[in-house]
């Protein structure tokens, strides 16, 4: 029997050669020798090139070939390539039935024409020119994605867009309610950073009071809403570019489109609304939750009475200055929602491709929350808020 | 000879019993069929087979050596003689069809990196697929990734070789080019094919062997060549199902 099995392979070390002989003048003949297996190795076949040379036609003697495999399938690929350079005839009557039929069918269909990939140099300049059809064709389809979420936007309004009301709250809640724990460690600690910060400087002038207010401004206008939209773009965004871009390798975004859904609707929206109600009340929680933890260091470290940290909060905020945190809650909402969702109708059909949406959807969601909130800070400047 | 022994398996979820009371056995060089109706747990036994799920009791013996009891390494060298095709190829998408096969050559042989390479092309070759070594799974047919899946099942010469449903979702001509393959392959290295499938024309035209699994009575109810099982005398059912419905 010709097949050699692995086991039978790893116990048997014993090598593979070849000699040659030249049983007519002009006829080579390659004599096997010992197991061709995977695990015995390939031998040089240097030799057996050079031996070609002015020969007409190669044969084999098969009768000392104890086993093979693949391997000795390479090792014949081979050596059929020299043969056909050196315009040698290669003679497989006289190998084991398995393998000439093996070598025959891999030879079968042959190559299609063009289907080998050639690998071109691209020059630099041409890497910089696709680069940029590349980034406008990106915001080519952030315009159309944005568009076609306004279209969606005006369906709802007119009651037309149609997604399932269970969808929707089981999204409320995850990205809501089970996001609670990990707002209040994250507010808690950024409010104890901004005091520790402040109280430092502060103190130097005698007025560690006033760290109240560095506190509570600085949570209520900024604080609160960003580190609440970074938190929400990890952890939200991520999953919501992983879930879609799944259901579009699953064929299931196409399967609602032939059912007459629109998956705009049906998937981005209910994400979208769930985000622009979830983050604000999230950063309403934050900021209390910061403003605590900034309070536990005043009174803890730099000698504040609770009740004194609590009327230096209360007089230096006032709603307004919670408002204008909220309204960034609204943006930095719709942007991480934009960026999640974005990302996965983009994804492409593969495992690999999940992923890359996933991390592209949290990469885009903290760029665009930042670059969004620069603009405001410097918007409300402007107008004096 | 005997190549796989399984001794009264019984397969579960849970409380919820698949199959109970499996004995068969398939001997080496077999193309063994497993068929039944839908959800009788076919593919189940075959995740039973080789090792992705625990029967609930029961033995499985590989060229004798019980193959559930065995060690770890034992069990992981057992598993370096399997070559198993996956229904819709699990092909692993971040690597290219060579990349896919020279995997476990890399991790199993000493070959050197040019040995490796034109041992993947030449598995791509045997499958048709020449030329094709630098794509990736998502950037061919459905087709091509089930014959590419084969390739990579071939990859460390297996003793034995699994197909779960290796025609579904082909055209017929593209599934008939399959089963002469799996025959062609089969005789040429000698190894044993066990084929999980419910297509009439592969059962008749590759199987040597084979069970019968009924979903209703969760146990095996025929065995032997396609053709016995179709002979007179044998269980209506199995009858009835290798003719669609036409012989009561």
């Amino acid at each position: 029997m010709s097949f050699v099995s692995i086991q039978a392979n790893t116990q048997m070390s014993s090598s593979c050669t070849f000699s040659l002989s030249r049983p007519e003048p002009d006829v080579l003949c390659l004599r096997l020798i010992g197991t061709w297996t995977v695990a015995a190795g390939l031998p040089v076949l240097t030799d057996v090139q050079a031996a070609l040379k002015g020969m007409a036609r190669l044969r084999f003697d098969c009768h000392e070939l104890g086993g093979w495999d693949s391997l000795l399938l390479v090792g014949l690929n081979r050596l059929r390539r020299e043969t056909e350079q050196a315009g040698v005839l290669f003679d497989d009557t006289d190998l084991p039935d398995g393998v000439r039929r093996l070598l025959q069918l891999s030879t079968a269909v042959p190559e299609r024409q063009g289907s080998r990939r050639e690998t071109v140099p691209v020059t630099w300049l041409a890497r910089i020119g696709q680069t940029a059809q590349a980034s406008f064709a990106g915001g080519r389809a952030l315009l159309i994605f944005i568009g076609e979420m306004t279209f969606s936007f005006g369906r709802l309004l007119r009651g037309q867009a149609r997604f399932r009301s269970a969808d929707f709250l089981l999204i409320l809640q995850q990205c809501g309610a089970e996001a609670l724990p990990i707002v209040s460690l994250i507010s808690f600690l950024v409010g104890m950073i901004l005091a520790y910060v402040g109280a430092v400087q502060l103190r130097q002038f005698g007025a560690q009071i006033f760290v109240a207010n560095l506190v509570g401004l600085g949570m209520a206008r900024e604080m609160g809403a960003m580190m609440t939209a970074i938190i929400m773009a990890g952890r939200t965004g991520a999953a919501f570019a992983a879930q879609i871009g799944t259901m579009t390798v699953g064929e299931e975004i196409d399967a609602l489109q032939t059912s007459g859904f629109s998956p705009i609707d049906f998937l981005v929206l209910p994400r979208m609304l769930a985000l622009i109600l979830m983050v604000p009340l999230l950063c309403l929680y934050a900021d209390l939750l910061g403003i605590l933890g900034g309070g536990f260091v005043a009174v803890s470290s730099f000698g504040l009475g609770i009740s004194q940290y609590y009327d230096q909060t209360i007089a230096a905020l006032s709603l307004a200055q919670f408002g204008l945190g909220l309204l960034k809650a609204v943006f930095f909402g719709v942007l991480v929602a934009l960026a999640g969702c974005l990302r996965g109708m983009q994804c492409g059909r593969s495992a690999a491709a999940v992923g890359d949406a996933a991390t592209s959807a949290v990469v885009t969601g903290i760029v665009w929350i930042i670059v969004v909130d620069a603009t405001l800070t410097v918007i409300y400047d402007i107008l004096g808020w | 000879m005997a190549h796989v022994e399984v001794r009264d398996l019984t397969m579960a979820y849970g409380d919820f019993v698949v199959q109970r009371g499996l004995t068969f056995t398939i001997n080496r060089g077999d193309i063994f069929v497993i068929m039944g109706d839908s959800g009788c747990g076919k593919s189940t036994l075959l995740r039973h087979m080789i090792g992705l799920q625990a029967p609930q009791s029961g033995q499985i013996c590989y060229s004798g050596e019980d193959f559930l009891l065995a060690s770890e390494t034992a069990r992981a060298a057992r598993l370096r003689s399997f070559g198993v095709m996956y229904q819709q190829g699990a092909l692993w998408s971040s690597m290219t069809l060579s990349e896919n096969i020279a995997l476990t050559l890399e991790q199993y042989t000493n070959l050197g990196d040019e040995e490796i390479r034109e041992l993947a092309a030449i598995k791509l070759a045997l499958v048709g697929l020449a030329g094709f070594e630098d794509y990736y799974p998502s950037e061919i047919s459905g087709g091509m990734q089930k014959r590419a899946g084969l390739a990579r099942a071939m990859a460390l010469d297996p003793e034995i070789l699994f197909f779960d449903e290796p025609s579904a979702g082909l055209d017929p001509l593209s599934s008939r080019r399959l089963d002469e393959l799996i025959v062609e392959l089969q005789s040429s290295l000698g190894a044993t094919v066990v084929i999980v499938t419910h297509e009439l024309p592969s059962i008749f035209a590759i199987g040597t062997n084979g069970i019968f699994l009924d979903a209703e009575r969760r146990t095996l109810v025929a065995r032997g060549t396609p053709q016995e099982m179709l002979s007179a005398g044998g269980d209506p059912k199995v009858r009835r199902f290798l003719t669609r419905g036409e012989m009561t």
